[in-house]
């Protein structure tokens, strides 16, 4: 049995648990739902059509990222209920298998929910991009996935922490703040049409691999650690 | 109650440490084969300690492969942090563990580990649960007892899953999520999921805390059969048990540890089934 | 203290003191006046709070790797790590309210988001959230904790530093090899070297206590705990909480 295999089956039990409780998908939808329609009261969007272009790819990204950070937190909860979790410390299937099924099932969720909610954010701030709209296709995965992939390692590390809820911003959002700047300045570059988007997608990309790679590795650490 | 294990299969026990009184009756360690070369469970002078209060207290323990041994004591008496420390989920604070001769976070997936979680998912049900954990071996899933070694991987799960469930008297076609199942389901299911794991070494932490009689009999009977054969890595199975039912767990006891304090106090063969007469305690067994 | 580390701090101390002489003797600066003086102090602060990370990645590594290997090794990289991420926290902080001296002299404003401004800041929140972290964990995980998240912040930082190729920048060209227009006077370069040797010798020092007092401490929880171990009683209301554990 390989790799490949044992992380489908940890990604197809996480989607089946969040199809049966549904409490990630559910939650982040709202909150985001929630942080684009406060943004809207901060500033006027309808009056400011430029403006609003310059800066909802930075709203976009931030209503995203405090979703996901929702999501994140629970994400281990499912394992830690009935200490699952140390059933899987006993097993003898690779640690990092468990990690990538569920970032990957995390990715799916931020994604449905990207979904969801890119519509209501082109009506609500009456957006038209001005660069190429297909790059969001590449910008938009890439940055779930530097999110999702550093939020679930952390979300996992904050296990063994006293307050772990305080903690996973706390040390998400510092660590993801390169990944941060390159998904805001590609998306910004796409609604504006004013720069290329080409070098922040090459910067979110070498991020994805350098983090992907450094969790992957150091995934086994974090679980066994007492 | 008259069915234990087989008492030819002498087990090696040894105990040290100035509190400990040296048992006298124990056969002499055996090392013929190369597995016994490596003792099952070996631990040395071992302390674990939860900011100042001491849950271990230098224990020293060797245990031969083949061995079934339970620990009785009080609540605090270290039972728990004992099981914990030699799967390797808890790291001693002082002293050295092995199992089979390796550190016990260097061997995944021959120790299986029962707690009182169930650690089964309680949104999914018993038959999702365990094809999810027989997904999760790395050996090609060999068939328990085997006459279904063909069809597709997931059918072989399902299988192996259905198969597990059935032994320990659950059906496995039961539409009902973990979460809605008995206190004894529950324990079934999770006695049926630590058995799957096919493990070399079986650790259970009052497996029958919360089971009526009959529940805790038919699991010791199959505790019994699971442990008459070998693993598929060849080796005898060893067991390490705690109660504080101790008549209840005697059928599968070879020999019983009392702890107190952290430490291991005393060291006994049960005497063999046959010379014991009277009923076990029924007062005990009901909760 | 040991008689070599008396002698290392007297020799720090006299650097410092040279070094002050020198920033202090240096030609005026011809836009900024005395003000610029400043500099001598932002610059190796600056520089030297990008090498203490590195030590303390190293220390964590080595953690790691003794972790399972050699307990007392490894509790004397942790207590490195610990020391060199509080020194680090310590130049970059320094490093901070130096350069928005600096800048309030140089461009009339405290701050500006431009790219390195903010990599250094990122820089400086990266390691008081390791401290922060290494604060909020339970005893007996925070080693292994604290070095995963070690590793993760020294890689941050390069990503981090990339951006000041790419993205526009207000901060004066890079000091060394930052280009054609970059350097300084060569009237200023004994100022700015010996302030650089003077202060990563403090730097080296404070690590060197740190170290030590860390240390200390360890051994004191380890005798303490050695201290329970050998006790005999063990009172019955600290023997329920095991159970609930």
């Amino acid at each position: 049995m390989n790799y490949a295999q044992h992380v489908l089956t940890h990604l197809r039990k996480d989607l089946r648990l969040e199809w049966r409780t549904k409490d990630s998908i559910n939650g982040m939808l709202f909150f985001a739902l929630l942080v684009v329609v406060v943004l809207a009261m901060a500033f006027d969007p309808a009056s400011y059509p430029d403006m609003t272009r310059q800066i909802s790819g930075g709203l976009l990204w931030v209503a995203l990222l405090f979703a996901a950070m929702t999501a994140l937190n629970q994400s281990w909860a499912r394992e830690t209920n009935n200490s699952v979790l140390d059933a899987h410390r006993l097993s003898e299937a690779p640690a990092s298998a468990l990690f990538i099924g569920k970032a990957l099932a995390n990715f799916f969720f931020v994604t449905a929910v990207e979904i969801v909610l890119a519509p209501i954010f082109t009506v609500f701030y009456n957006l038209q991009p001005l660069g190429q709209a297909w790059k969001l296709l590449l910008v938009l995965p890439l940055g779930t996935w530097a999110l999702v992939v550093n939020g679930t390692f952390f979300a996992a590390l904050s296990l063994r922490t006293r307050n772990r809820e305080t903690l996973l911003p706390l040390v998400l959002l510092p660590i993801s703040m390169p990944a941060l700047l390159a998904m805001i300045q590609a998306t910004t570059a796409v609604l504006t049409g004013q720069f290329e988007p080409t070098l922040w997608i090459k910067v979110l990309l070498a991020y994805v691999i350098v983090f992907t790679t450094a969790c992957v590795l150091l995934f086994q650490t974090v679980l066994s650690a007492d | 109650m008259t069915i234990g294990r087989d008492p030819t299969v002498a087990p090696t026990i040894e105990l040290e440490g100035a509190a400990v009184a040296k048992p006298g009756a124990l056969p002499p360690p055996r090392k013929s084969s190369a597995a016994e070369a490596s003792a099952a469970v070996k631990l040395q002078r071992v302390s674990r300690l939860y900011g100042s209060f001491v849950a271990l207290r230098e224990v020293s323990l060797q245990l031969a492969p083949g061995s079934s041994v339970v620990i009785l004591g009080e609540n605090g008496a270290g039972k728990s942090t004992l099981l914990k420390v030699v799967a390797g989920l808890h790291a001693p604070t002082y002293g050295e563990v092995t199992i089979f001769g390796e550190s016990p976070r260097d061997l995944r997936g021959s120790v299986a580990y029962m707690s009182h979680a169930t650690m089964l998912y309680d949104e999914l049900t018993g038959m999702e649960n365990l094809t999810y954990f027989a997904g999760l071996q790395n050996s090609s899933p060999q068939p328990m007892r085997s006459n279904h070694s063909s069809g597709s991987r997931k059918a072989r799960l399902r299988d192996r899953a259905a198969q597990a469930l059935r032994e320990v008297g659950l059906d496995p076609a039961n539409p009902r999520r973990v979460g809605e199942y008995s206190q004894g389901m529950r324990q079934r299911a999770s006695l049926a999921r630590v058995l799957l794991s096919e493990p070399d070494l079986l650790l259970l932490d009052e497996p029958f805390s919360n089971l009526d009689l009959g529940s805790a009999h038919s699991m010791i009977a199959r505790l019994l059969a699971h442990l008459a054969q070998p693993s598929p890595r060849g080796l005898a199975r060893t067991l390490l048990l705690t109660t504080h039912q101790a008549e209840l767990a005697r059928p599968l006891a070879q020999s019983t540890l009392t702890m107190n304090a952290g430490r291991l106090v005393s060291l006994r063969q049960t005497p063999p089934p046959q010379a014991d007469g009277d009923t076990p305690a029924q007062r005990e067994g009901v909760r | 203290m040991p008689k070599w580390a008396e002698g290392w701090f007297a020799l720090t101390v006299l650097a410092l003191i040279y070094g002050f002489y020198r920033a202090m003797a240096a030609p005026r600066e011809a836009t900024m006046g005395n003000l610029y003086r400043v500099f001598f102090y932002h610059l190796p602060h600056a520089i030297l709070s990008f090498v203490f990370p590195y030590l303390n990645l190293a220390a964590s590594f080595l953690y790691l790797f003794w972790r399972n290997r050699n307990v007392e090794r490894a509790a004397a990289a942790d207590a490195f790590a610990l020391a060199s991420a509080e020194v680090t926290v310590l130049y970059a902080t320094i490093g901070l309210a130096t350069g928005m001296l600096w800048g309030r002299a140089a461009w009339g404003i405290w701050w500006a988001w431009d790219a390195r401004m903010t990599t250094y800041l990122l820089l400086w929140l990266l390691y008081v959230c390791y401290l922060l972290v290494r604060s909020f964990s339970s005893t007996g995980q925070t080693a292994v904790i604290a070095a995963v998240l070690a590793i993760f912040a020294a890689i941050d930082i390069p990503i981090c530093f990339m951006s000041i190729r790419w993205w526009r920048t207000q901060h004066p060209a890079a000091v060394f090899g930052g280009g054609a227009n970059s350097g300084i006077d060569p009237s200023m370069l004994p100022a700015v070297l010996w302030n650089m040797v003077a202060w990563a010798m403090w730097g080296a020092f404070l690590v060197g206590v740190r170290y030590a007092i860390e240390r200390r401490r360890q051994q004191d929880a380890n005798a303490e705990a050695l201290g329970i171990l050998n006790q005999e009683e063990t009172t019955a209301v600290l023997r329920h909480r095991l159970e609930e554990a």
